[in-house]
């Protein structure tokens, strides 16, 4: 809740602006905000519904700054939140009221790439495209693509773990990022994997990642480059219903073909697509499906046919296939365009992210629709079919206090939904602030309590992001140490895990 | 040594808490004839049966190391102490193989060859190269793959949940049975690799693989690292996306043996193997560069060590694969040592062996001349030293008694590791006591 009145400052507000001054020490002038009006620019991430202006802005220039600012803060017992291009989607970046926001654009360089490794070192504010464009010269790309990659952090994505159309084949972050440098809660520089995806002692790398920023502040990310494919072809296939394409999809995966990508859209996503940019998608189809093929020309080609075929045999009204790029980026227009499509058509519109297992999105899908029949609220359905991952839009006037209602419970009741047929609230945007009350139907309270056994680990103040992912923080107690006294039959000096 | 303890357990609360429970025998020893006899074994048939022996190991302040098949029991150092075995076996369903949805969930105690069997009547397969005996959980636990790492990663890359017991006996999953899950912190990542030191691993769901129609293997030799390391480059960074680049040297000078593995289709592997042919002889081999459907007789597999073996692990990045080649070659000229070297070269993993002294084992891949334990604790220190350089390491994976005591004189068995503060820390949380598999990590400096 914002709880700022005109001229009297919360304590605990004061005690965040209280430490403009020697983050101005550590920043520069330039690089403190603390004009209200400056704070409010960066009061929500890509989840504009959670809203919180933070006491203070910091723009650390170098990883050393970031160390520095955070051991002030952890000094005065102040929250932070570490933000990259605020392009999530489940307000993991959403600042605290009594804290300071600390903001990593100014870290965006590609320090260094090895071609022959197959690694590029680059800071946590670079743009997840902009990865690709610096390595391409060499071949390769940097392999998740997370829909906004235009301009989301690869900070960012470390964060979230952040997937994309093609981590379908190619993996999430989690599979990309062999490296990390971090500043830790406490304020210390510290580095988690070295680059060659062999661990020594605990994967804290693996950890971390998707950690959501509780756990520390990445400055520092060694990622793991792919080659380049040798071709890459697009199918689109065009459905009578959802029922059709979702064949085709079982009879792709069953032929033991791994796509790079495999999407689907429903009628109402392809009207709204086709409103906006003007995809060309086939009229009156009730779903589209896309599957992208990518890898060695002498496999590729075959799969193509195969999957050709079998698009066919699952009911296809229309298939084309695009091998040039500008031909394949004009179909993936209409795809990339749908959240912001749909988007238009409501006043507002809340977007999921819940996972089933592939076989269940026929079962899933038929009971979004009769949710969304029994509510009067629009659902429109565009989502990674290869991967089960759904990304419902539900659609709603905000104008109405009953509509905004009815579409909050229908969004839970699909994430139920995908509870119940053995999968997840969230595939790729992360819990943040949206989900964590979902948390508890998802995992137990031991699960839940056992996880933040990490957190207790790495923050114990809870200072790092607080209030995110976890819908009760577990208290750390005492900093923990080593159990009092040795095992009986324990080598003294001996043990060190 | 722990039979001199007088043991505050008493069998009668295990037996209450498990259906299987036994005393230790001289063949449950851990770390060789010398090493530590847990008292008892325990051989839960649940995931609530091992949460029960958990809550009493923690009444008791009993130490607890989990097993699988044991294969890699050996290796680190041994335990400091053990009071209890939680033996998986047990445990050994395959609970459910979604074969649509390409995941397998299945308990911590299940053969990998048993699972593989399942999953190939679906023409599926769990991509780690491992051997057949090995259980699940150990895999999960070792952190262990073999050459198709390079494409498919470790473990940890292929796991997606997890069910583990705390060292109190609490129970608690992280994950699910979907690839895609960002929900809550992913406890997998953190249980893979941990060698039994943060908790009891009961049961793993995999993601799968489908399994290829046709591979063939593409192998060269070469006289030198520089034309070896080009070769290996060039299959690694090649669009023909190969699944696994293999390098084998017998003995340290000598020629060096690369090979490819390729996956897929029947016609496509065929052209795709003609090609990488091309690429390797480029990197001029000594003689022509041969196709093969089957892998070649000195073919890695995974990273094995019996009984008196010191495998030495090496990790770099792959530009560096020609440094790292010379550095070995040089510290074990200046040790007087002969290990062979072989493993993932691609993937910037290189394993050196030394064969025990004592035994007649004769592994596949070439064994490497058995030596003293003061050399080859030279030969490890002088290469750690030597490549010690924030991007990769050497770790000696398993080794003798008497190769862990020269080797403590030189720092130990690990060279430094990053972020070992936080390590610590994580361990306090989720085992205050020091009870799971006392020790077992090498201790660092």
């Amino acid at each position: 809740m914002e709880a700022r009145m005109e001229g009297v400052l919360p304590m605990a507000v004061t005690k965040a602006t209280a430490l403009a001054g020697r983050m101005t020490q550590i920043c520069g002038a330039a690089n403190v905000l603390t004009d209200p009006l400056e704070l409010r620019t960066y009061e929500c991430d890509g989840l504009t519904s959670h809203r919180a202006t933070p006491a203070l802005v910091v723009l650390p220039g170098t990883a050393g700054e970031v160390a520095a600012v955070v051991r002030e803060c952890a000094q005065a017992g102040v929250p932070f939140v570490a933000r990259g291009s605020g392009t999530g989607l489940s307000g993991g970046a959403v600042p605290h009221s009594e804290g300071v926001l600390i903001v990593m654009s100014r870290m965006r360089r590609v320090l260094e790439i090895d071609p022959v490794a197959r690694r590029a070192i680059v800071e946590p504010g670079v743009t997840n495209l902009s990865v690709t464009e610096a390595v391409r010269p060499y071949g390769l790309f940097y392999a998740p693509d997370p829909s906004s990659q235009v301009v989301c952090s690869v900070g960012g994505n470390v964060a979230e773990n952040s997937g994309g159309a093609h981590c379908l084949k190619h993996g999430f972050t989690v599979n990309h990022v062999l490296g990390l440098e971090i500043v830790t809660p406490a304020g210390e520089l510290t580095w988690l994997g070295d680059g060659t995806g062999v661990a020594s002692g605990y994967d804290l790398l693996g950890a971390f990642t998707g950690s959501e920023g509780t756990l520390g502040i990445v400055t520092k990310i060694i990622v793991k480059l792919t080659v380049a494919p040798q071709a890459v072809h697009l199918v689109l296939a065009a459905y009578d219903s959802l029922e059709a394409g979702g064949r085709a999809v079982s009879d792709i995966i069953g032929a033991g073909i791994v796509p790079a990508a495999i999407e689907m859209m429903d009628a109402l996503s392809i009207e709204a697509a086709e409103a906006a940019v003007h995809c060309g998608y086939p009229e009156g189809a009730a779903a589209v499906l896309l599957v992208e093929l990518d890898g060695p020309a002498a496999e590729v080609e075959a799969e193509l046919s195969t999957v050709h075929s079998l698009c066919e045999k699952a009911g296809a009204r229309e298939i084309r296939t695009a091998d040039d790029p500008v031909q394949r980026a004009g179909i993936w227009a209409g795809r990339k365009s749908a959240f912001a499509a749909v988007g238009r058509l409501a006043p507002a519109y809340i977007v999921q992210d819940g996972v089933v297992p592939r076989t269940a999105l026929g079962d899933v899908l038929a009971r979004i629709w009769a949710l969304s029949q029994e509510s009067g609220i629009r659902v429109a359905n565009v989502f990674h079919a290869g991967d089960g991952n759904l990304h419902p839009l539900v659609l709603y006037d905000d104008a109405s206090a009953a509509e905004t209602e009815a579409a909050e419970v229908l969004s839970g009741a699909i994430l139920d939904t995908c509870i119940e047929y053995g999968g997840s609230i969230t595939g790729e945007h992360g819990v943040g602030v949206d989900k964590s009350k979902y948390m508890p139907k998802m995992f137990s309270a031991d699960d839940l309590d056992t996880m933040q056994l990490v957190r207790c680990a790495f923050d114990p103040a809870s200072l790092c992001n607080p209030g995110k992912v976890f819908p009760t923080p577990r208290l750390c107690g005492e900093v923990p140490g080593p159990r009092r006294g040795a095992h009986p039959a324990a080598a003294p000096g001996a043990e060190i895990f | 040594m722990n039979s001199s303890r007088t043991y505050a357990a008493d069998s009668g609360a295990l037996s209450k808490a498990c259906a299987e429970v036994r005393e230790g025998v001289a063949a449950d020893a851990i770390g060789g004839s010398a090493g530590v006899v847990p008292a008892f074994v325990a051989l839960p048939g649940s995931t609530a049966e091992a949460a029960a022996v958990l809550r009493v190991a923690a009444e008791q302040e009993l130490a607890v190391v989990p097993r699988g098949a044991g294969s890699r029991l050996g290796w680190g150092a041994p335990p400091a102490a053990c009071d209890l075995v939680a033996d998986m076996t047990r445990m050994d369903a395959v609970i459910e193989h979604a074969a649509g949805d390409l995941v397998a969930r299945v308990q911590a105690g299940a053969r990998m060859g048993e699972i593989a069997a399942v999953l190939a009547g679906a023409g599926q397969e769990i991509a780690l190269d491992v051997p057949a005996e090995a259980t699940a959980g150990g895999v999960v636990a070792s952190g262990l793959a073999g050459p198709r790492r390079f494409r498919y990663g470790s473990p940890r890359d292929l796991l997606i949940g997890i069910t583990i017991v705390r060292a109190d006996g609490t129970v608690a999953r992280a994950g699910g049975k979907v690839v895609k899950n960002v929900a809550g912190y992913d406890l997998g990542k953190l249980f893979a690799g941990s060698a039994g030191t943060l908790g009891l691993i009961t049961e793993v769901t995999f993601r799968l693989h489908p399994l290829p129609a046709a591979r063939a293997f593409v192998t060269a030799e070469f006289a030198g690292e520089p034309a070896a390391s080009e070769a290996v480059a060039a299959a690694a960074n090649s669009p023909l996306i190969a699944s696994a680049v293999e390098l084998s040297r017998p003995s340290p000078g000598g020629p060096l043996r690369v090979a490819v593995l390729l996956e897929g289709s029947a016609d496509g592997v065929a052209a795709r193997a003609r090609e990488m042919a091309g690429l390797l002889a480029s990197a001029q081999p000594t003689s022509p560069a041969g196709v093969s459907a089957t892998a070649p007789a000195w073919w890695p597999g995974p990273p094995v060590a019996g009984a008196g073996t010191t495998l030495v692990r090496v990790s770099f990045w792959v530009s560096a694969l020609g440094q790292v080649l010379r550095a070995i070659d040089t510290a074990a000229r200046d040790a007087g040592v002969s290990p062979a070297v072989a493993g993932s070269a691609g993937a910037g993993v290189l394993y050196a062996r030394f064969a025990s002294g004592v035994s007649a084992e004769t592994p596949a891949d070439g064994g490497g001349e058995p030596a003293p334990a003061g050399a080859i604790a030279g030969f490890a220190g002088a290469l750690g030293d030597t490549l010690e350089h924030g991007r990769g390491g050497v770790t000696v994976l398993a080794a003798p008694a008497e190769v862990r005591a020269a080797l403590a004189a030189r720092g130990g068995m690990a060279g430094s590791v990053p972020g070992l503060s936080l390590m610590r820390a994580v361990k306090d949380q989720f085992d205050p006591g020091h009870r799971m598999s006392p020790g077992r990590f090498p201790e660092v400096v």
